[in-house]
């Protein structure tokens, strides 16, 4: 049985400009201890899906609305508040992309590793301490009794990012959500980070839900990967397949337009045109526009993800009729 | 060999930083450029890679004398920069442009595209009405832009449009030199690959000189000619673009190299990283010797003493390790 059951899920916000589709219909679901990756651009809506199972957008502006998220039988789009406090943070977790600023800096580093076991366990405070203490090693933080008395000021961005961690699995959650959390790290401390993540990951079996626009850091780190594109899923398959055989234009498309994927001098694969504006729904396939192989039919007929071979599903028209086959 | 367009020689930027009362004034400096020198040739694309805080940025605007160096010439084009007075350094900078990392604040957000553009192009010459119109025209042309955005203002654009509008300026003075800091960092995939391919036209059809400033070592690699890789101030290795990243020679840039993501699961998975300990340390007090040495795994006691220099290990291909034989015996 699956951890967590997304089915349909739809975020909207409602702006004075009209009703932005940021979310328009995700399904998805993943296994205890499984690594899901979410790439797509900015706007479509990978981080907001992730925030909208968590509760965490904010109403209004924003409407969740969807046939289910399902954890273990308690439903996340429709549980009580009280339910949802309970497993934010404890049974789903999440880290950002901003360490500075998703930590607070008023507070060391142990008072705020501290806080959500005193908010969701029943344990004294010298209890938690211990338990802080032990987190803040696990994560590879150096001379840790001296530094969790710090604040995060007195913290490089890699060793925030690894506070950030610890914090996350210190109430010992089932899921793990990643929003893009090497983004604002160099590349050698990025390196860092993954390794932190998949050795943690490994150790406690938890799930990790990783959300990236880079699909090479996808690459190493996921089992299966969910693309997006403005506000839907267009394609998902276990990692390796998605690489070497894309079956969505889409998906091709971004894996091309990445130089490491191009002979050195070439002229780099180019996505023409810009993302739609969610606020004016297309009729059709939303990548139709920019898209090289679309035909009359790709703007009329309504975007549905199907299979298309063993676990994978695509949601383009051509290749679903067996028109197109991508390399 | 064709005489360099950029030639530097020893160039240091130190900032001075202020410790209170007590100490005084010059209590500490931050080391940001510590020592380079590099000769780019004529129509060469040089990419810039380390990670935040090595001085990559900082080494750009001393070559832009956006920051004097504190020591060593800046030589572009035969005449030293350092040497010229303000009114010659002003015409000088027709020579050279920047184009920054945010799109979003390089552009005057009150001026619409035309004037921004205009304004660059009046900076150096006297030019008619009808010419400037037409030359406006055709700078934004050249950078895939229709002539009737013009008229428009910054805000009106999305962020890769705005990188090219920004192109356009820097082209519009006629320079010789272009120093892109990061101009794809603040980009989604999908619009990097068009700037990228824009700029490495341009420096292919016009014979622009390039540097280009980067922590994305895939589009380093895929631009340049040569890179240069820096490490706390100093250039540790440099090389043509695709040696120095599949073959590197010094324990820095094989660490760099190695964390680098590659778009291929089968590889990725199989491959070793050498990750490395810590973070950069702070170029406040650089350590003593190699400044890679407290991170590097192939220490020893004469790292943290000598100084080493960069030294040709292959041909055209550079690095600055005391133990570069050791290091790449295998």
């Amino acid at each position: 049985m699956a951890l967590l059951e997304v089915d349909d899920l739809r975020t909207s916000f409602h702006t004075r400009n009209g009703v932005v589709r940021a979310v328009d219909g995700v399904s998805f679901c993943i296994d205890r201890g499984e690594t899901l990756g979410i790439v797509g651009e900015s706007g479509s809506g990978k981080s907001v899906a992730c925030l909208s199972l968590l509760g965490l957008v904010p109403q209004p502006p924003g409407r969740i609305e969807g046939a289910g998220a399902v954890l273990e039988g308690i439903d996340l789009l429709r549980c009580p508040q009280e339910v949802l406090r309970g497993i934010r943070g404890r049974r789903i977790a999440m880290i950002f992309q901003d360490p500075m600023t998703s930590l607070n800096p008023y507070m060391t580093i142990e008072e705020q590793l501290m806080e959500p076991l005193l908010i969701h366990e029943k344990i004294g405070r010298a209890a938690a301490a211990r338990m802080a203490l032990q987190a803040l090693q696990e994560v590879g933080v150096p001379e840790a009794e001296q530094r969790i008395r710090s604040y995060p000021h007195q913290f490089s961005g890699g060793m925030r990012q690894r506070v950030m961690i610890a914090m996350a699995l210190i109430g010992k959650p089932d899921l793990l959500i990643a929003d893009e959390p090497t983004t604002a790290l160099d590349v050698t401390v990025q390196a860092q980070i993954l390794d932190l993540i998949a050795q943690q990951q490994r150790q406690r079996g938890v799930a990790v839900i990783f959300i990236s626009h880079d699909l090479s850091v996808v690459a190493g780190f996921c089992d299966r990967v969910m693309v997006m594109y403005a506000g839907r899923v267009v394609e998902t398959a276990d990692t390796r397949t998605i690489f070497r055989e894309p079956k969505h234009p889409y998906t091709r498309a971004l894996q091309r337009s990445r130089p490491a994927m191009q002979a050195k001098g070439a002229e780099l694969c180019v996505i023409p045109g810009l993302p739609p504006d969610l606020s004016r729904p297309v009729p059709g396939c939303a990548f139709a526009p920019r898209c090289e192989f679309a035909v009359a039919d790709c703007g009329r007929t309504e975007m549905r993800l199907q299979d298309v071979g063993a676990g994978q599903a695509s949601a383009c028209l051509r290749v679903q009729r067996g028109e197109l086959t991508l390399q | 060999m064709q005489e360099p367009l950029l030639e530097l020689k020893g160039v240091k930027t130190h900032f001075p930083l202020e410790r209170g009362m007590l100490f005084g004034r010059g209590a500490a400096t931050v080391k940001a450029v510590d020592g380079v020198s590099l000769s780019i040739a004529q129509g060469e694309v040089l990419g810039l890679v380390g990670e935040s805080g090595c001085g990559k940025s900082t080494l750009a605007r001393t070559i832009l004398r956006l920051v004097p160096p504190t020591e060593g010439t800046v030589i572009l084009a035969g005449r030293n920069l350092a040497e010229l007075a303000p009114e010659e350094l002003r015409a000088a900078r027709a020579d050279f442009q920047m184009v920054f990392q945010d799109p979003y604040a390089s552009l005057n957000p009150r001026m619409t595209v035309y004037d921004t553009i205009a304004e660059a192009i009046q900076a150096h010459r006297a030019v008619s009405r009808a010419e400037l119109a037409a030359e406006v025209s055709a700078l934004l042309n050249r950078v895939g832009l229709a002539a009737r955005f013009s008229r428009k203002y910054p805000h009106e654009f999305s962020g890769g449009q705005r990188q090219r509008i920004a192109v356009a300026r820097a082209l519009a003075v006629r320079p010789r030199l272009i120093v892109a800091d990061e101009p794809v960092s603040a980009l989604d995939v999908s619009i990097q690959a068009q700037i990228i391919n824009l700029l490495a036209g341009l420096t292919r059809e016009m014979g622009l000189t390039m540097i280009f400033i980067s922590h994305d070592l895939a589009v380093v690699k895929h631009i340049s000619d040569r890179i240069a890789v820096m490490y706390l101030g100093k250039i540790v290795e440099l090389g043509p673009a695709a040696e120095v990243l599949e073959r590197p020679l010094h324990p820095y840039t094989k660490a760099l190299a190695s964390a680098m993501p590659l778009p291929d699961p089968e590889r990725e998975r199989t491959r070793r990283r050498i990750l490395l300990a810590g973070d950069p340390p702070s170029p406040v007090n650089p350590p003593a010797g190699c400044p890679f040495h407290p991170r590097c795994a192939y220490a020893i006691p004469e790292c943290s003493r000598d100084q080493p220099r960069l030294e040709a290990f292959r041909t055209g291909h550079e690095a600055a390790c005391l133990r570069l034989e050791q290091v790449n015996a295998d």
